[in-house]
């Protein structure tokens, strides 16, 4: 069904629909990204360290980040000194929808996605594409150096690892012959002789997703030590709240759809009992996503941070080749069926 | 007026008004910034057209790609940053000469063609079908793009070398 046919007939109801799914979809992303995944990287980086974590707000400090998220927006508000006022207000805002708009095709159980569109995983790969020029302009606009090389940096990382990215959502789709999120799940498990190709395809995009979420080992962008955190470095609170919003909605977003790829999306290994198909279903996607996010911060607080050239290096000498490769072998797996 | 013409015309509105904004701007990185909606604009008008796979592409590529590149560059370049360029030289009247003719030519092709109702339902629509579209009637018109892809990657690659 076409955008342009549904617009027609009852377009105030479909206006409504529209504004308060972006509701329901912003709260969940507020909610279940910066406010319980900043809550969970301390507390998993503690216990990685072998410390404590957040403590006194709350039973053993789950109300930490409730309590910062007060405080950051009760702050000031503060423009740097000859700023470029209109960007530098539009960046935060840019990356931020960017995050949004992502959640669009992402299927949490059957039937609830907020539009299962034809070109689904294209269509990720396009709007996350647009939070590079959020990224850009906020570090451009602070008229900081630092903020600038953070932002020049990202950019770069960001446009190098979308090409391995897109090869492995090209796998998927050749392999699953759609581009729709929901037909993809359906299609999962996949038949035995595509293990080669997915396997292949699911570590490359788990890398590449990493580099897009600017997350070490690959968060160059906002290397504390030397940028003193980059393209961010001169937000005051509010502002840096969405910068926060979209970095973590976008490794929210990453799993969801490494969930939704790879993990089988929805389905379950057995049916809960006692519930519908659709808790069912988001019950079992959201503990994939979730178990998709730890790992990610399990390697956050493992390895160290890599240099421009290596991460360079890793972007175009090896996983750009492997999954040019990857591409190759699923087209053949699919011809011999 | 309907919703449709409606979407329609904020759209346009989008495109046209970040068209000149690009074409107008005194600062290099604002024409650039404002490219972003013109383009997404345009995106807007390809859905309308139940054009999705154009719609993602025209974002991918143009949004996500394109106007980084365009940004990237004048954000490297050194004294081009945040300086008030001047957007008109000598040209104005060649230029106004030009985009004359082009209106006048649009004008023509606009009132020539016979605009007739929409004939039947849009074909399905499936990534196979258009993988196949590439690789068969158009296939000529593909390789060449490619080709002039590929020689732009390395004529840019020689002038980088040369330099460095």
């Amino acid at each position: 069904m076409g955008l342009g046919g549904l617009l027609d007939a009852l377009w105030q109801v479909e206006f409504l629909r529209m504004v308060v799914l972006a509701a329901v979809v912003f709260t969940f992303l507020a909610v279940g990204g910066p406010l319980f995944l900043v809550l969970a990287e301390r507390k998993i980086s503690a216990w990685i360290q072998a410390r404590v974590g957040p403590k006194h707000v709350g039973p053993h400090g789950i109300l930490q980040t409730v309590a910062d998220t007060v405080k950051l927006l009760q702050k000031e508000s503060i423009v740097p000194h000859r700023a470029d006022v209109v960007l530098f207000t539009a960046a935060p805002v840019l990356v931020a929808v960017a995050a949004l708009l992502d959640w669009i095709v992402i299927p949490f159980a059957p039937g609830v996605i907020v539009r299962d569109l034809n070109v689904g995983i294209l269509y990720f790969a396009a709007v996350s594409s647009l939070t590079v020029i959020g990224i850009l302009t906020g570090g451009w606009a602070s008229n900081n150096k630092y903020s600038l090389l953070g932002g020049l940096r990202s950019a770069a990382q960001m446009v190098s690892y979308e090409l391995p990215l897109g090869f492995s959502l090209l796998v998927v789709a050749t392999l699953t012959g759609t581009l729709s999120t929901v037909r993809i799940v359906e299609a999962q498990p996949y038949p035995a002789h595509f293990y080669p190709s997915v396997i292949v395809a699911a570590v490359v995009f788990l890398i590449a997703a990493t580099a897009e979420a600017n997350r070490i080992p690959f968060d160059l962008p906002e290397a504390e030590a030397e940028l003193v955190a980059g393209y961010f470095s001169e937000y005051t609170p509010m502002r840096f709240a969405l910068f926060q919003l979209g970095e973590y909605g976008a490794l929210l977003a990453s799993s969801a759809l490494f969930t939704t790829l790879f993990l089988g999306g929805w389905k379950g290994p057995f049916a809960l009992p006692g519930v519908g198909p659709v808790v069912d279903g988001m019950v079992w996607f959201l503990l994939k996503t979730y178990a998709v996010v730890f790992f990610l911060m399990w390697v956050r607080w493992t390895y160290p941070r890599s240099r421009i050239d290596q991460l360079l290096n890793v972007s175009w000498k090896i996983l750009l080749p492997v999954s040019m490769a990857n591409l190759l072998v699923a087209g053949v797996l699919v011809v011999l069926g | 007026m309907n919703a449709e013409a409606l979407a329609f015309y904020a759209l346009a509105a989008m495109v046209l008004v970040g068209g000149f904004l690009v074409v107008q701007s005194r600062n290099l990185v604002h024409a650039a910034i404002s490219l972003v909606p013109t383009l997404l604009g345009v995106a807007g008008l390809y859905v309308l057209l139940n054009a999705e796979f154009v719609t993602a592409i025209q974002i991918l590529i143009y949004v996500g790609a394109i106007t980084v590149l365009i940004l990237f560059v004048i954000l490297l370049t050194e004294g081009a940053t945040g300086l008030r360029v001047r957007q008109r030289n000598e040209q104005v009247p060649l230029a106004l000469l030009v985009c004359g003719i082009l209106v006048v030519l649009f004008l023509v092709v606009l009132l020539r063609v016979p605009w007739g109702p929409p004939t039947g339902p849009m074909p399905a629509y499936n990534p196979g079908a258009v993988g196949r579209s590439f690789l068969m009637p158009y296939v000529l018109a593909f390789e060449v793009t490619s080709l002039v892809i590929l020689a732009s990657l390395v004529g840019a690659i020689v002038v980088a070398r040369r330099e460095g």
